[in-house]
């Protein structure tokens, strides 16, 4: 019979939500590779500091202050990626039914929200050092930073305010893909929006740095990515292994016992 | 009791293969019909087939999975595992196709409180692509033509469940599912709405009750449910008082 | 005999007009929303007097004002969305019916957007009474596009954190901190078109570019809306 597409839908996943079958029973595959991984990461972020404190040459207007840069915009920029990731990975839950993608897309979000709040910190600390103030309107990448902040920090809130595991997966990917496709258009009309008063500290525009700073921008901004990918990898670990428990333990207790179980944010399947 | 679960005799390709609505393909088909809520499962493993115009009753406990059971045929829900086929169509792909021709009867009435029953049943209508004149048909089968136009939380519950009945059928449904269909209703209701979801109606009917005897009494095929899993199925002659009381423990 | 199953299409009315019609006829049959949203409107405008120590504001003052105002008060329609679909029924009457899920999103979009403007026709004189110094005569007609853009905005984020929200536990606070946030760059755009419209002698038309970005917000979600809304109703 020909597969005729629903004209009424677009929900068109039919493959059913992951059960504890439908995982490998012993790999870990989020631990492989992750002490190597680790290690590399490791290495990187010391090369990236090392070049900061030592070879990027000291900014004519603020000195020292400015390297802060060097772990302000990185931790930004991955960042954003992180929350956009979320949304993608969002999208693979609602196209396949997987679990696992929703465990990815959570991952993501959380990684991303611990790093903006990490940017918002270095950023709010070079506005102190070089402007006196804690706070400054004046900077769009920081203020967008505190909307996007605002609306991740509600991800877990509403995750937790529904019971019914799959249907706050659900949920939480369409939050994941509507909070994905804001950020960019977050950022395009704060910076339209914010009248520039002083000069562009955060000015990203690669053109107006030298040589050596561009090259130690870059590779702080890989370290930061890598730092971002170990840790990913070492949440999603733990969830599965997490996972695997629950798996484990509702085989030996006999599938008919109905445990109390009390409410949680995290993904499970 | 009897054995569990015998399956169909029909694959369930074949019966969407032919696609029409002949008697030869069974209106409910269910092999393996599994659904989750959270990590327990409300129905497990469960086989049925109902042949066109007969009618089926599920019985068991509150808790048993007799409502999911129908909010499933009814398309509300998704199988998780297994086949389920209406009318021939498997779901839940071609759910869309049969959502038409399946009528709900559940616990609450699906009105809007505010809303009088002419209004209900003109807005269902409207959604159903149904002529207006079969809502004015429907007030007079339930006999509620003269309250039609107050608000549904004026009613009294056993005016509000005529209004439900004739908001299932309003579509003229080739599949009924009646979720205790007779609550709140007293004789003289009763009898009116047979001819609307009774046995003579000739739509093919899945209900539940928590009466089993009257249910009993009514069906052609019965499937007993016990914490998700079928534990018969099959003509209701094949349950006597003991298995009952069982059931019911 | 059973209908077709395109029944929406057989020379009907289509499902979301329908339905829309269904929600502002229980809207004028049980007043909940608007008024409400009026008054608070009002009041706020009355706090700001108060709260700002000013006899009238104008220019972008008078902009960000009005727009946080309506956004506050739009706040009040979103949590009431959905509610009656929930604890009635309506969801489920709606998905027995053989229509496009879509006409949902479409018909409670449309209905929060013409609840927004039954705001305004009170609210936008209230405030011009109230509180705006310079005179809105003038600048009506851009006014009125501005506001039709950021509600917009407004019907489509709100419908979809609405139906989000009404499915959780904390009902009535994931609606205002989740769809707040979302609605921050319409806010911003709403108010800077405004901002130079309510200045006395100002110009009359509004700066092409906020209205360009209200314009794009008003699309991006709607298809991100369209995209996702079955997703929310599906079980």
């Amino acid at each position: 019979m020909p597969v005729i597409a629903n004209p009424y839908s677009r929900a068109r996943r039919r493959v059913p939500p992951a059960t504890a079958e439908s995982l490998s029973p012993i790999i870990n595959p989020y631990s492989r590779g992750l002490r190597q991984l680790a290690l590399i990461t490791a290495v990187a972020l010391l090369v990236a500091y090392a070049l900061v404190f030592f070879y990027a040459p000291l900014d004519a207007n603020q000195g020292f202050v400015q390297k802060i840069f060097y772990i302000h915009v990185p931790l930004a920029i991955v960042s954003l990626c992180g929350y956009v990731l979320g949304g993608i990975c969002a999208i693979g839950y609602l196209r396949s039914g997987d679990r696992r993608w929703d465990m990815r897309s959570y991952c993501a979000i959380h990684m991303a929200l611990v790093f903006s709040i990490a940017g918002l910190l270095a950023g709010s600390i070079w506005a102190k050092a070089s402007w006196g103030h804690w706070w400054v309107w004046q900077e769009p990448t920081l203020v967008s930073y505190l909307i996007v902040i605002l609306l991740f920090a509600t991800y877990q809130p509403l995750r937790f305010s529904i019971e019914d595991p799959e249907r706050q997966a659900r949920y939480a990917s369409v939050f994941a893909i509507t909070a994905g496709a804001f950020v960019p258009l977050n950022f395009i009309v704060v910076r339209l929006a914010t009248a520039y008063v002083h000069p562009r500290v955060l000015n990203l525009e690669g053109g107006a740095m030298p040589g050596p700073m561009k090259l130690t921008f870059y590779i702080a901004l890989v370290a930061i990515a890598l730092l971002f990918a170990t840790l990913m990898k070492y949440e999603m670990s733990a969830k599965f292994m997490r996972m695997q428990t629950k798996r484990l333990r509702r085989q030996l207790e006999g599938e008919d016992v109905d445990a109390p179980r009390r409410r949680t944010a995290v993904p499970s399947s | 009791m009897a054995s569990a679960g015998t399956s169909a005799s029909t694959p369930i390709a074949a019966a969407a293969d032919s696609g029409r609505g002949d008697s030869a393909i069974p209106a409910v088909l269910l092999r393996g019909l599994t659904r989750y809520f959270g990590e327990r499962a409300a129905l497990r493993d469960v086989h049925a087939s109902v042949p066109a115009g007969a009618t089926l009753a599920v019985l068991g406990r509150n808790g048993a999975g007799k409502s999911t059971l129908l909010r499933i045929l009814a398309t509300l829900l998704r199988p998780h595992r297994g086949e389920v086929a209406l009318l021939g169509e498997p779901l839940p792909r071609r759910a869309w196709a049969v959502r038409g021709r399946v009528g709900l009867l559940a616990h609450e009435p699906l009105l809007y409180r505010d809303l009088s029953g002419r209004e209900n049943l003109s807005y269902h209508a409207a959604l159903h692509g149904v002529e207006r004149g079969r809502v004015e048909e429907l007030l007079g089968a339930v006999r509620m033509e003269r309250r039609a136009d107050e608000p549904i939380r004026l009613l009294s519950r056993g005016m509000v469940q005529r209004l439900a009945v004739a908001r299932a059928v309003l579509h003229r449904p080739a599949l009924l599912l009646l979720d205790e269909p007779r609550a709140n209703l007293d004789p003289a209701a009763e009898e009116l709405l047979e001819p609307l979801i009774g046995r003579a109606c000739g739509a093919t009917r899945v209900l539940t009750s928590h009466d089993p005897r009257s249910a009993l009494a009514e069906a052609d095929l019965v499937l007993a449910l016990r914490d998700g899993r079928a534990v018969y199925f099959g003509e209701p002659g094949g349950i006597d008082e003991q298995a009952l009381r069982e059931l019911y423990a | 005999m059973s209908t077709a199953v395109a029944g929406a299409s057989r020379g009907r009315a289509p499902a979301w007009l329908v339905v829309l019609r269904k929600d502002l006829r229980l809207e004028l049959r049980t007043l909940e929303t608007v008024p409400a949203m009026i008054l608070f409107s009002l009041a706020i405008f009355v706090i700001f007097h108060f709260g700002l120590g000013r006899q009238s504001v104008a220019g972008q003052e008078a902009a960000g004002i009005l727009v946080v105002t309506l956004l506050f008060a739009s706040m009040l329609a979103v949590n009431r969305l959905f509610v009656a679909e929930r604890e009635q029924g309506g969801f489920e009457g709606f998905l027995l019916a053989p229509v496009d899920r879509s006409a949902l999103l479409l018909a409670k979009a449309s209905a929060l957007f013409l609840f927004m403007a039954a705001l305004e026709v009170i609210a936008v004189p209230g405030f011009a009474l109230l509180l705006l110094g310079p005179p809105l005569g003038r600048v009506l007609g851009p006014l009125v596009a501005v506001l039709a853009l950021a509600d917009g905005a407004v019907a489509v984020i709100g419908t979809l954190v609405s139906a989000i929200a009404v499915q959780t536990r904390a009902r009535d606070l994931i609606g205002p901190i989740v769809g707040l946030p979302l609605q921050i760059p319409a806010l911003i755009a709403a108010a800077r078109a405004l901002g130079p419209l309510l200045v006395r002698h100002g110009s009359t038309s509004p700066p092409g570019e906020w209205l360009l970005v209200l314009a794009l917000y008003d699309l991006l979600f709607a298809l991100v809306a369209y995209a996702v809304f079955d997703f929310l109703l599906e079980d």
